[in-house]
């Protein structure tokens, strides 16, 4: 949300034209959302009502997780002007690790997932190192480490081919939903809470940063766009509750996303780590001229990519309750489409976590919508395509724009 | 025929409201070698741009007469065409490609749509024989040396037939020996009749060369002045290249006081491993507290570079000598240890590696020192908004809102945001690297005067730059650096443009 923060105030303009101009100002973060909801409500009217449906909705936000996690890292690769080819089957082999330590070493599942999660920021540091110390381009170094994975993955699944997992509590991550407690008219009880509980928080937190700035003498938007825009999102997030509490509730799948989500989000926009990340994509040589460790940063960035690419392996695996021989296959393109069609600019400084997750939310939609119509899966690709060239487009001519 | 190669009558050449040239004239004699003298931004380089067609014909006002035939010149091949080839500074090679390949890039010997690269071989031999260039064609250029791959550059000229030569200061980067061959080949080609038009900085060269030498002055033509009437001595380019009063536009800063020494360098050298060279050399320098330190020299005279080998060393040359903070000797691997004790520096080029243009004014100006508004590495926003007023008020800067985009602010401001992001680091030591640049005359008359405040507040400030001017009116004491090394020192009140000039041609 970008207000100005201007001391000298503006000659008060009624609500509509201030909400235009907030709209014009924001038009490129903005875009996305009205983009999905469009794609949405196009879904919506042709499959009369089935796309929103509660279970469609529910597996469609399962289907993404593993895609979305991927997505988050790589948004911060491509703003730090790199890109990750690995992470595809970087995730499948992670994912195979953990069902061969589940299945046949015995490891117990508490222990799994950290091992598993460290291995994955190890095979990140190795793409650090070759990025940021040896200085080999990372669109290279990263599509040989796709080559070493995919080997790798097929070296330890050679053997036994497809390994099932029996492990219910490792299956669950994947499939499983938090427990519902009680139903209240056949809607899952906890996930109604936690429903409620986002909004208050949501609702608490924008009052009183809103407070905060009044109290340093900043401008704020006018209080009837603020409570227009608190009622709104408030009304998004107990739309998107009342659906998901009607087919089981939320997955842990989706309890983990968005707690990547958040984390990221908070991460890369107030803390003095995630301003150095964009500092380093929008001017690496003034970045380190003013002190900001290069090195460093691409070796964390590089770090978190893999920890999350271990996430996105486990996510995978449990959903598909096995680890197979072509897990992870083309995983890393989807994530790229994901965090493009979200807004990053590859000219590097530019993307928003958030944006990649809803980037990543349109493609899946295209994905279901398209599959509840029955569009041939040649025409699915084509579309997906074009979509993400469309997004692209938007992105260049709205820059352009503003300058 | 007229006994002149080349005339250029009238010229005047505008940049968006500044006048880069104004009714210049500049004629050049067959087979000479003529040389082209004056001040940074005198206009030497725009003047060879209009003649060799990178400014177009219509841009600029006034004629050029070449070869006898009055010119106008739409493009760089139109001048090579007619017979004109300039070899800039910055040499245009491919570093990976073969002598021979570059020699005949753009001009390739050909037996019809085919390469015929046996031809070419032979071809590359004869010129290289011509410039005494002893190297094999096969040879990639890369591993040449810096003079010889100059050679390889005239070699590329001749292949051209090329009438007239323009040499941008052709020995700046190289060193003693390799220059006297180049001198020794620019005769040579002047007895083959090639005339040559030289800018330079080094006077001295100029006096061993030149048939002729013009100076030019803010865009105008002051002499010309002819070796044959021994009109060219030192004496009489520096003055006709200065000439001018400075005028009253630096502040006056009211009792000065010096303190200890807050930064002090003994015996300083930095190696460059890209350039294979030593960009300073056996520096000794030091800075007190209150002090304007200002650091004057030609292009190329390594100022930039003794400024990054002192901030943290980012270009990560070889050091050697003793670098001493308040009197403790330190040592910085990163530029982040060099602004954790205090110093800062304002980069040459705020566009390039200064600012951060896609982002706004207020992350501009916390992002070297946003550990000062963060508890546990979370950043307290308000504070942010809070400092980014302050600094945009108190330095003036004019823009609608602090989250204005940096890359849309005019030069002037974007040098006080660029200013405002070091003040903010709260330095003990600043050091400005040509801080006045392609800025106005308003805007420079404010950051002179936040210079003067600064000193009041205590801080010390090394002042890099190519303006006499600026360095004369605002220094307390002058160092001139000329190839690598400190030529000379002297106190405001000794220094005149002049003794500056003497030290920095040398």
């Amino acid at each position: 949300m970008n207000v100005s923060h201007e001391l000298k105030m503006e000659p008060k303009t009624n609500f509509v034209q201030e909400a235009k101009s907030l709209v014009k100002f924001n038009i490129r973060e903005y875009g996305m959302y009205i983009a999905l909801f469009v794609i949405m409500l196009i879904f919506s009217i042709l499959t009369d009502g089935l796309f929103m449906s509660s279970r469609n909705i529910s597996n469609l936000l399962d289907a993404t997780g593993y895609i979305a996690v991927l997505a988050v890292g790589m948004t911060l690769v491509i703003v730090i002007r790199h890109i990750d080819l690995s992470v595809g089957f970087a995730a499948g082999f992670m994912g195979a690790i953990a069902a061969i330590l589940l299945t046949q070493a015995g490891v117990p599942i508490w222990l799994i997932i950290p091992i598993v999660l460290v291995l994955g920021i190890a095979a990140g540091m190795i793409n650090g190192f070759l990025v940021a110390s040896l200085g080999i381009p990372s669109f290279v170094a990263s599509l040989a480490g796709m080559l070493i994975f995919r080997g790798a993955l097929l070296r330890v699944t050679e053997k036994t081919g497809t390994i099932i997992i029996k492990d219910e509590d490792f299956n669950a991550i994947g499939n499983g939903y938090i427990p519902a407690i009680s139903t209240v008219g056949g809607l899952s009880l906890l996930s109604l809470i936690l429903g409620v509980v986002a909004i208050v928080l949501y609702i608490l937190s924008e009052v009183s940063n809103r407070r905060n700035k009044l109290k340093y003498g900043f401008e704020v938007v006018s209080g009837g766009i603020f409570a227009v825009k608190l009622v709104f999102v408030s009304a998004i997030i107990a739309y998107i509750t009342w659906i998901i509490a009607g087919y089981n509730g939320f997955s842990w799948t989706v309890v983990i996303m968005v707690f990547v989500v958040l984390v990221y989000h908070f991460l890369s926009t107030k803390t003095v780590l995630g301003r150095h990340i964009y500092a380093v994509g929008s001017n690496p040589e003034a970045a380190h001229l003013s002190g900001i460790n290069v090195k460093k940063i691409t070796y964390i960035v590089f770090g978190s990519m893999g920890l999350l690419s271990a996430l996105s392996g486990i996510l995978f695996t449990s959903r598909l309750q096995s680890a197979t021989t072509t897990a992870g296959t083309l995983f890393e393109l989807d994530a790229i489409a994901a965090a493009y069609v979200g807004g990053v600019s590859a000219a590097g400084g530019v993307g928003k976590v958030t944006g990649s997750i809803i980037g990543a939310i349109v493609m899946a939609s295209l994905t279901s919508g398209m599959n509840l119509l029955g569009v041939g899966i040649s025409y699915q690709y084509m579309i997906r395509g074009a979509v993400l060239a469309a997004a692209v487009i938007f992105d260049v001519i709205t820059r352009r724009k503003r300058g | 025929m007229s006994s002149y190669i080349l005339e250029m009558n009238g010229i005047s050449k505008e940049f968006t409201g500044v006048k880069a040239l104004t009714d210049v004239s500049f004629k050049v004699g067959r087979g000479e070698i003529h040389c082209l003298v004056g001040e940074n931004g005198a206009g030497k380089s725009t003047l060879m741009k209009v003649l060799s067609g990178v400014h177009p014909h219509g841009t600029y006002k006034g004629e050029i007469v070449f070869d006898g035939k009055p010119q106008a010149f739409e493009t760089i091949s139109d001048s090579v065409k007619a017979g004109i080839v300039i070899i800039y500074q910055e040499l245009a090679l491919f570093p990976d490609l073969s002598v021979y390949e570059n020699i005949f890039a753009g001009n390739e010997v050909k037996r019809g749509a085919l390469m015929d690269w046996n031809q070419t071989i032979v071809k590359a031999k004869q010129m290289l024989r011509k410039v005494k260039l002893d190297v094999g064609p096969e040879t990639p250029v890369k591993d040449l040396g810096v003079g010889k791959q100059q050679l390889v550059e005239i070699a590329k000229a001749l292949s051209k037939d090329v009438k007239l030569l323009i040499l941008d200061e052709p020995t700046a980067a190289l060193n003693e020996n390799d220059s006297e061959n180049l001198l020794q080949l620019l005769r040579e080609l002047k007895k083959q009749g090639i005339t040559c038009i030289m800018i330079s900085h080094k006077l001295k060269e100029v006096i061993s060369i030149a048939d002729k030498a013009t100076v030019l002055r803010d865009g105008r033509t002051i002499c010309t002045l002819d070796a044959a009437k021994g009109e060219i001595s030192e004496n009489v380019i520096i003055r006709n290249m200065v000439g001018r009063e400075i005028e009253d536009i630096y502040p006056k800063r009211a009792n000065k006081r010096f303190g200890d020494k807050v930064l002090e360098i003994r015996n300083w050298t930095a190696y460059d491993p890209q350039a294979g060279r030593n960009v300073v050399t056996d520096a000794n320098l030091h800075v007190r507290r209150g002090e304007i330190v200002g650091i004057a020299g030609l292009m190329g005279s390594g100022r930039t570079e003794l400024a990054l080998s002192i901030f943290g060393n980012p270009k990560s040359y070889k050091l050697q000598g003793e670098l001493l903070v308040n009197g403790a000797p330190r040592t910085f691997r990163l530029p982040g240890d060099a602004i954790r004790e205090g110093i800062a520096y304002v980069t040459e080029d705020r566009k390039g590696n200064g600012l951060f243009l896609i982002q706004d004014i207020k992350s501009n100006l916390s992002a070297a020192n946003l550990g000062k508004l963060a508890s546990g590495g979370w950043i307290n926003e308000n504070e942010e908004i809070k400092a980014a007023f302050r600094y945009k008020e108190s330095l003036n800067v004019k823009a609608p809102s602090i989250e204005q985009i940096v890359g849309k602010l005019s030069g002037g401001n974007q040098q006080k945001v660029s200013l405002g992001k070091w003040l903010f680091a709260g330095p003990q030591l600043l050091i400005l690297d040509e801080p006045t640049r392609g800025i106005d005359v308003g805007a420079k008359f404010e950051i002179y005067s936040i210079m003067n405040e600064l000193i009041a507040q205590g801080m010390s400030i090394i002042m890099i730059s190519s303006e006499l001017g600026e360095v004369l009116g605002m220094s307390d004491r002058i160092y001139i650096m000329a190839e690598g090394r400190i030529k000379g020192e002297l106190p405001a009140e000794e220094a005149d443009q002049e003794k500056i000039m003497h030290f920095a041609t040398q």
